[in-house]
């Protein structure tokens, strides 16, 4: 899980902070209700997720709640994981 | 039915917004749009008379008499409404010359007016694309794109503002798609920047994707002769899609336009749903917008006041010791980080006779409050003079004059 949060806050880092952004996403971090990500830019985390995973995250369950921080993150993938993977 | 606890659950929700310092109330102006109006607010207050730096009337034609006069003519000639969408029986000769004007104008293939630029924007992406494509948009495009994005099937994707290294990533990502479009502002409007649409079309070519700009806080005085970004950054004839609008400096009355590749253009008049399903452009705005590309593809003389008014401003307000964003445009966003900052810097404003408007989350990022202001050419100096004094007495009283970001939230936060 700790593997898991680390992979998704580096990417969060990469793919959403400007450069001189010094902020520091943490664990509980808000990313969208907090600006960071906004609802329109996080379907990239989505795709990024399903492509890593080779999981399908579906529509409905890649809300802005799910996707508002690290650990909500990862804990979808996990369920999603734990569950019957299917390839994108 | 409206039932009592249906309107209770409307109340609550507008409470909330209006808590939030959300709710937005219009002011009512009683005169022409122009460098002054009128205005009477809060309703009920006396009329005042103020400077008008937050209007889209960049080349000061939403009120010209040359303007309103061809817009009566048309009114006579050919009518007041045209009860009808286009392709039924909506379409005059008018209609067709100003497409053909605009086409021209912009060095681009062909053009079809839509009633807006934000109902462009929302037909145009899924009347070129399908599923098997990608739109890849800069993070900071206009609210209308993102709509329009989403009433695509296309897939979606985006970019970190104005990053060539960013977008190229995302160019390499999809190659395996069938159509890739990159989509950006021309101007971003709550910045006021200039996209980097020469290197955006280099990388499009190299990857294999088209370009598509709105480019509606350009069009009409953005380049040499104000054919618009495209022109400013050498690319005339290289974007693949232009949306743009009337409805700023080319009159500012309404109406809008996808502009660009011929097979495009003829997709949208195919299957663009806003242009199918909603009424024509009015015959009298028509005929104002003809005369609109009369009067600047005649002289550059207003765009380059427009110019020359921009750069007295922007020396004016940084030489006071305002942080601005920089720019080129029009639009100079003075920064003041703090929402509540803004709009009491705006409320004070207003009251030393300057209507400008504060803007915080969500129109702009977090922490990134802002009171853009709009120059325009029908801005004479006097008008700039009495701005600057009454920006240096409000920027003075609440300490913020040669201040950046972090000392502005050290006094202010975030």
């Amino acid at each position: 899980m700790d593997d898991l949060k680390a992979v998704i806050r580096d990417y969060v880092v990469k793919e959403y902070l400007e450069e001189g952004d010094d902020r520091t996403i943490e664990a509980e971090t808000p990313l969208i209700s907090g600006g960071i990500v906004d609802s329109f830019s996080m379907v990239s985390l989505k795709r990024f997720l399903e492509k890593k995973y080779q999981i399908r995250i579906p529509d409905e369950q890649a809300t802005p709640d799910a996707f508002d921080t690290v650990s909500r993150i990862a804990e979808l993938v996990e369920r999603i994981r734990k569950g019957a993977p299917v390839t994108p | 039915m409206f039932s009592a606890g249906v309107r209770e659950r409307y109340q609550q929700e507008l409470r909330g917004i209006e808590e939030a310092g959300l709710l937005k109330r219009e002011r009512l102006i009683q005169s022409p749009q122009g460098a002054e109006i009128r205005v009477e607010f809060p309703p009920g207050a006396p009329v005042k008379q103020v400077i008008n730096l937050c209007s889209n009337n960049y080349l000061g034609l939403s009120s010209h008499p040359e303007v309103v006069a061809a817009a009566r003519e048309g009114l006579d000639a050919r009518g007041y409404g045209m009860s009808s969408v286009r392709f039924i029986c909506g379409t005059q000769d008018i209609h067709r010359r100003l497409e053909e004007r605009l086409t021209e104008f912009l060095g681009t293939e062909d053009t079809l007016l839509f009633p807006s630029c934000m109902d462009a924007n929302a037909g145009v992406f899924e009347a070129i694309l399908g599923e098997a494509d990608v739109m890849i948009a800069d993070r900071l495009v206009h609210a209308s794109i993102v709509d329009g994005m989403r009433l695509c099937r296309a897939q979606q994707d985006t970019f970190k503002h104005s990053d060539m290294g960013h977008l190229e990533e995302k160019l390499q990502e999809h190659q395996d798609k069938r159509v890739r479009v990159v989509i950006t502002d021309g101007v971003f409007s709550m910045d006021g920047d200039v996209a980097k649409l020469d290197e955006m079309v280099a990388l499009a070519e190299r990857y294999d994707a088209m370009v598509l700009v709105d480019d509606s806080h350009a069009t009409g005085f953005i380049g040499r002769t104000g054919r618009g970004t495209h022109e400013h950054r050498g690319v005339v004839g290289r974007i693949d899609v232009i949306t743009t609008t009337l409805g700023k400096a080319l009159g500012g009355a309404s109406g809008g336009c996808v502009s660009g590749r011929r097979e495009l253009v003829e997709m949208c008049r195919q299957r663009a749903r806003p242009y199918l399903f909603s009424n024509t452009v009015p015959p009298v705005i028509v005929a104002g917008a003809l005369k609109v590309l009369d009067l600047i593809a005649s002289t550059t003389e207003r765009r380059d006041k427009l110019e020359e008014n921009t750069r007295y401003w922007r020396r004016g307000l940084a030489g006071l010791g305002f942080d601005l964003k920089e720019g080129e445009s029009p639009i100079v966003p003075v920064m003041l980080y703090n929402a509540k900052l803004a709009q009491d810097v705006a409320r004070d404003l207003y009251a030393e006779g300057v209507y400008v408007v504060g803007f915080f989350f969500p129109v702009v990022a977090k922490g990134l409050a802002r009171i853009r202001t709009q120059l325009s050419a029908a801005h004479e100096r006097q008008h700039l003079d009495a701005g600057l004094q009454a920006f240096a007495k409000v920027g003075a009283k609440y300490g913020i004059l040669g201040k950046g970001r972090k000392e502005i939230v050290e006094t202010y936060g975030a």
